[in-house]
């Protein structure tokens, strides 16, 4: 989406910049000698010609040595012709701008014209792509250029051009030729195909089992991708819940709707940049908005421990559904408050994605997850192993009783870790604002998972979360391409009881006499 | 059997036929008897309504024995309450025959998704014993298989509850689908008979009332049964210290599976009397959200007591059913609310606060004597676990 | 048997470790034998390739300083925790290695936790009934099952040994620290196992139940084996015909009591730091 809105940004600047009168001159077109003028002045009177015949060799005439700056003129024309002409005028307007946006300073307008021009089945603009890759810098710019002048090519006469496209369509690993390369082979397969569409066919054929197998790579690279970046969303949520399980024996069943907290404070964040800020100055909102994530959820942890949970410390079931109660409060309260769905709009530089091979797109968002998780993994790992609270933290977990005797402040220990544990669930739901929207409903979405997590990593390790979160996280996307997602959540249950089978208390029990 | 136990009340036994006269006599008169305008009349509404609660109070009654007594929290009750709800709902669906909008024997959801034959595992739910038999062995039978593997691997406290949990979470995905054939989000609905009998006649309502309240009172007989035997005393010992349980020579993971099934077929009972009298079953009554509810009726009614847990059931949803009419936005509010001031304040219910009411007004008496309570409910009084 | 072992037994220096011995009598004679256990907690040898062994019908003292292994070893026996390595033999030659705790209940092993565990929530009379010897413990033999009267005089007659005649009808949870440490001595003897395991008995009980205690076990020595770990000596002399001492999870001395308190070697880890340890 964030694309196709900057395209139509860059599509409607473009288009002012050529109503305001500019001349253009393409620096690749710099090659190619001017035409006499008179020939394009002839040609432009002969396209609203009722002759056919006349017509298409004044379009063709255009298309080879016209630009865009005859936009504006062929327009005008248009208004006040018959509809077969308008409709003649049409792709060759088309081609044109196509032609002077491979100029354009943006990427992705470059690319996307690229594609238009190789889907327009006229091999006359295979020239001009050419040209404009020669000086082209994006890689992937350049790729779809090569792509479209190949797909222009089958539209070819002669055999051995076309043959020789579908072999280069093969190894650019093109799916946006296979539909064509389809049409070739059974177009070879027919009785009276001749020997010739019969060699076509055959490097057809090679070209679209290469694609296809090509694909599958890259299909099983984007759904690795999809896994890991599920993972990450799954572990920064489990983290402060597997924190807190280990610390306290108590599993936060309003885990979620601190998260939630989280993805509305980022959500007001916004609103208030939206309301006070220069507009110029918008995507700094995303940047403020995690301390006051962090800050917001942790501060509804700290009052939910204070209020609730202390007063069923070492009773985790009535825990767990007095959370839950609180859960129904708060996403109800949400409901009321917010309406039903509202959403984040990304900063600037999260948005898009990045291409690392062909057919394989990584969005930014997702990338900035998986980032974050590390992160997170890396700073809770310091504050656990490093820092004086973490030490107690362990302390308390290993044995409480011991940790009180030693004069740790047993009480203060769990009030703040769990404030903290919820305001890595503030987090999580900060990052989840670039992934989906904001709804009362977001922490249930995945809050079922996180437990999951927790229960199959077991306590006490940040390993068991880790490695549990990639484990789900991961067979989840790998179920969905086949079975769908419900079975995936099927097949997941069943893997985590029998896996309990093995591992009663998850992957890292605590072994020893306090084990149990 | 009675040397060991502490002696029961004798007036609980005089209460449980109080109120199994009233439920079974004096409401159905109430229905039938005063002239409609009257304000003893009980409306048909009403009457089928309460019916639905009592329903309820069974699945409360399971739902009791796991967690009240064994100590196990299952967050997945509402799965077999629909197992059996479907396996009766699946008998009706069949009898509307001709009757359904498009006129075919099929199921008219089917016929919608365009399935052209009648799924295999739908067609001995034509015959009524049938559904009536399944609605109560199918839920057992997966709670048989899912907590014999479950309890086999010594999953408890908090992991079960989290599984079973999954466990709502995912049957509630599963019957939303089309492809189950089970009618996706719409359920089934649409019932216009039940062995012959038109559903909308108040006179079958008032049958099924009446054969609702007879199940609940077998079912709290039966479950009393097994609370006062020697099994139930290990239940509740399960619940106190399984470690010493093991070591008195008993397997804790049987008296658990035996238990979790038990709460099943409750619930498969519940789901079975529910869907003729409501009409309707959809997933919407068996995901995560509809079994926690029903913990809740438990908490509310009071743990570890057979009375409390119907009495939980059906004064939660006697309260929801009035303040969804009147304040719908205000209801997650106060069942939210619920659970947090239940297990924070009055962890034994209403039962507890009658009965420390009664305490009460007992000691106050000149010979007021010593409270006697039975170890089994003063378990409750500690609010342990 | 158990003269001839104490014989043996006197024989050996002290401080010759009790592999030898076990090569050196025949282990068919004892009720529970292990040979060369160990229990590894994450790298922490909580039992240290230990060889044990007890005779039938002996009353056997195990003592050492905090962290020796004592409750590792009974955890071992009844099945709570796996060794890493080794045999546990029970009996003649049933291997417990692999048998679930319940099993080896079944077996006529009975343990008597360090802190108190009883049912609070059930009476008195309920804790006892359940923990009776009784052919079935499964589901629907405890669903069905009456109380005959013999078992009615057998739960009785325990009330009495214990003490807790006239508490059979309240509730376990509100009994004294020692009446429930009694209960739960009622409630093992009930199982009637052939070799009961008992962790720290006298814990937190006046010195005139710690003596009852004491007598109360020797009297049910004459019937069955009994494993004591103890921390208080001067129970220990009451009761004690062998005493075996732990450390770092393997014995160090095995014999009667004046024979362990003259070791030097246990001078030096246990008994100079006895007051302490408590």
């Amino acid at each position: 989406m964030m694309i196709s809105l900057g395209r139509t940004v860059a599509a409607l600047s473009l288009a002012l910049f050529l109503f305001s009168g500019h001349s253009w001159s393409i620096a690749a077109e710099g090659a190619i000698t001017a035409p006499p003028i008179s020939s394009i002045e002839q040609a432009l009177g002969q396209v609203a010609s009722e002759d056919e015949s006349v017509r298409s060799a004044a379009i063709r005439l255009l298309i080879e040595q016209g630009d865009v700056s005859l936009v504006p003129r062929l327009e005008e024309m248009r208004a006040n012709a018959s509809r077969s002409i308008r409709q003649a005028i049409k792709p060759l307007m088309d081609l044109l701008k196509n032609r002077a946006k491979l100029a354009s300073p943006d990427s992705d307008v470059r690319r996307s014209a690229a594609t238009d021009l190789g889907s327009s089945g006229n091999p006359s603009v295979i020239p001009w792509l050419d040209a404009a890759r020669v000086n082209e810098s994006n890689k992937w710019v350049r790729y779809t250029m090569e792509e479209s002048v190949t797909l222009l090519k089958l539209a070819s006469d002669d055999p051995s051009i076309i043959a020789a496209a579908a072999e280069k369509l093969g190894e650019l690993g093109s799916q946006n030729g296979v539909p064509v390369l389809k049409q070739l082979v059974a177009a070879g397969a027919v009785a009276e195909a001749t020997e010739q569409q019969k060699t076509v066919a055959m490097a057809a054929a090679a070209a679209i089992v290469r694609i296809e197998s090509w694909g599958a790579w890259s299909n099983a690279i984007e759904t690795l991708f999809r896994g890991i970046s599920l993972s990450s969303i799954l572990l920064i949520m489990s983290l402060g819940l597997a924190i807190v399980f280990g610390l306290m024996g108590v599993i936060n069943m309003a885990h979620g709707e601190l998260m939630m907290v989280g993805a509305y404070a980022t959500f007001v964040t916004q609103q208030f940049f939206t309301a006070w800020f220069p507009s110029d100055m918008f995507d700094w909102y995303f940047p403020v908005a995690l301390p006051v994530a962090f800050l917001a959820a942790a501060g509804s942890g700290f009052l939910l421990e204070a209020t609730v949970i202390r007063f069923l410390y070492g009773r985790p079931l009535e825990t767990m559904l007095a959370t839950w109660g609180v859960s129904l409060v708060l996403m109800q309260a949400a409901r009321v408050y917010f309406g039903d769905l509202t959403a984040v709009v990304a900063p600037g530089p999260l948005r898009g994605g990045m291409q690392v091979l062909v057919g394989v797109y990584l969005p930014y968002n997702r990338i900035f997850i998986i980032a974050l998780s590390i992160i997170c993994v890396l700073g809770i790992y310091f504050a656990l192993f490093k820092s004086n609270l973490g030490l107690r933290v362990r302390a308390v977990t290993q044995n409480r009783n011991m940790s009180a005797c030693l004069g740790i402040p047993t009480r203060k220990v769990d009030s703040y870790t769990f404030a903290f544990g919820s305001g890595l669930a503030g987090i999580a739901g900060w990052a989840l604002t670039m992934v989906g929207n904001v709804d009362p409903g977001l922490g249930q979405n995945y809050i079922v998972d996180a437990f999951m997590v927790v229960v199959t990593g077991g306590v006490g390790k940040l390993a068991g979360t880790i490695v549990a979160s990639l484990g789900i996280g991961g067979l989840n996307k790998l179920i969905e391409p086949s079975f769908g997602a419900v079975y995936g959540k099927v097949f997941i249950l069943v893997m985590v009881i029998l896996f309990l089978q093995w591992r009663p208390s998850g992957l890292f029990a605590m072994k020893g006499r306090n084990a149990d | 059997m009675s040397d060991g136990t502490a002696d029961k009340n004798r007036s609980g036994g005089m209460a449980f036929w109080a109120v199994g006269a009233i439920l079974l006599v004096v409401m159905p008169l109430l229905n039938i008897l005063p002239p409609e305008d009257s304000w003893f009349h009980l409306s048909d509404f009403s009457l089928n309504r309460f019916g639905k609660f009592l329903a309820f109070g069974i699945l409360a009654l399971g739902l009791d024995l796991i967690w009240g007594y064994t100590g196990i929290l299952s967050l997945g009750q509402g799965v077999f309450f629909g197992l059996g709800a479907y396996c009766m709902g699946m008998h009706l669906m069949l009898t509307i025959g001709k009757e359904s909008v498009y006129g075919t024997e099929m199921p008219d959801f089917m016929v919608w998704n365009q399935v052209k034959e009648l799924p295999l595992f739908w067609k001995p739910f034509y015959s009524f014993p049938v559904a009536v038999i399944g609605s109560i062995l199918v839920p057992m039978a997966f709670a048989l298989v899912f907590g014999f593997f479950a309890f086999r691997s010594r999953i408890k406290g908090v992991y079960f509850a989290i599984i079973t949990q999954a466990l709502a979470l995912v049957a509630w995905l599963v019957f939303n689908r089309n492809d189950t054939n089970l009618g996706g989000t719409n359920g089934l609905t649409d019932f216009k008979q039940v062995i012959g009998y038109r559903l909308s006649e108040p006179s079958t309502q008032l049958v099924l009332y009446i054969i609702t309240v007879l199940c609940l009172g077998a079912s709290y007989l039966f479950c009393q049964w097994i609370i006062r035997s020697r099994a139930g005393r290990v239940l509740v010992a399960v619940r106190d210290s399984e470690k010493r349980v093991v070591f008195s020579g008993y397997t804790p993971a049987n008296y658990k599976l035996f238990v979790f099934v038990v709460a099943a077929a409750l619930a498969g009972l519940a789901g079975m009397l529910y869907a003729p009298q409501v009409g309707i079953i959809t997933p919407a009554q068996i995901g995560v959200l509809p079994s926690l509810e029903m913990v809740i009726w438990v908490a509310v009614g009071g743990r570890a007591s057979l009375a409390g847990a119907v009495l939980g059931a059906v004064s939660v949803n006697y309260g929801r059913s009035v303040l969804t009419n009147y304040f719908p936005e205000l209801w997650p509010f106060i069942l939210g609310g619920l659970f947090v001031l239940v297990v924070l304040l009055f962890p034994d219910g209403l039962i507890g606060m009658m009965r420390k009411a009664k305490s009460l007004l007992s000691r106050s008496k000149p010979d007021g004597g010593k409270p006697v309570v039975p170890a089994e409910k003063a378990a409750v009084l500690e609010g342990k676990r | 048997m158990g003269g001839n072992r104490l014989c043996l037994l006197r024989k050996l220096p002290c401080w010759r470790g009790s592999a030898e011995m076990a090569e050196q009598s025949s282990f068919q004679n004892s009720i529970i034998y292990l040979d060369g256990v160990t229990v590894d907690y994450d790298g922490f040898k909580a039992l240290n390739n230990l060889t044990f062994m007890v005779d039938y019908k002996e009353l056997r003292v195990v003592i050492g300083p905090n962290g020796a292994g004592k409750t590792t070893l009974l955890d071992v026996i009844c099945g709570k925790t796996k060794a890493a390595s080794g045999r546990v033999v029970f009996g003649r030659d049933v291997d417990l290695k692999g048998k679930h705790e319940d099993e080896i209940v079944a077996l006529g092993i009975g343990r008597k936790f360090q802190a108190p565990s009883v049912y609070g929530f059930l009476s008195v009379w309920e804790n006892l009934d359940l923990s009776l010897k009784r052919s079935s413990k499964g589901v629907f033999a405890t669903l069905f099952g009456k109380s005959t009267a013999d078992e009615r005089v057998r739960i009785e007659k325990n009330l009495e040994t214990i003490g807790l005649k006239d508490y059979a009808h309240t509730r376990a949870g509100s009994l004294s620290h020692g009446q429930k440490q009694w209960l739960e001595i009622g409630m093992v003897i009930l199982q009637d196992p052939s070799l009961l395991l008992v962790d720290e008995p006298v814990a937190g009980m006046t010195d005139e139940e710690t003596e009852q205690t004491g007598q109360l076990l020797q009297s049910l020595a004459e019937k069955q084996a009994i494993i004591v770990i103890e921390h208080d000596m001067e129970f220990v002399r009451q009761i004690a015909r062998v005493v075996t001492v732990l450390h770092e999870g393997t014995v160090i001395c095995e014999g009667s009591v004046e024979k362990v308190q003259a070791d030097d070697r246990v001078r030096e880890i246990y008994l100079g730091r006895q007051k302490v340890a408590h």
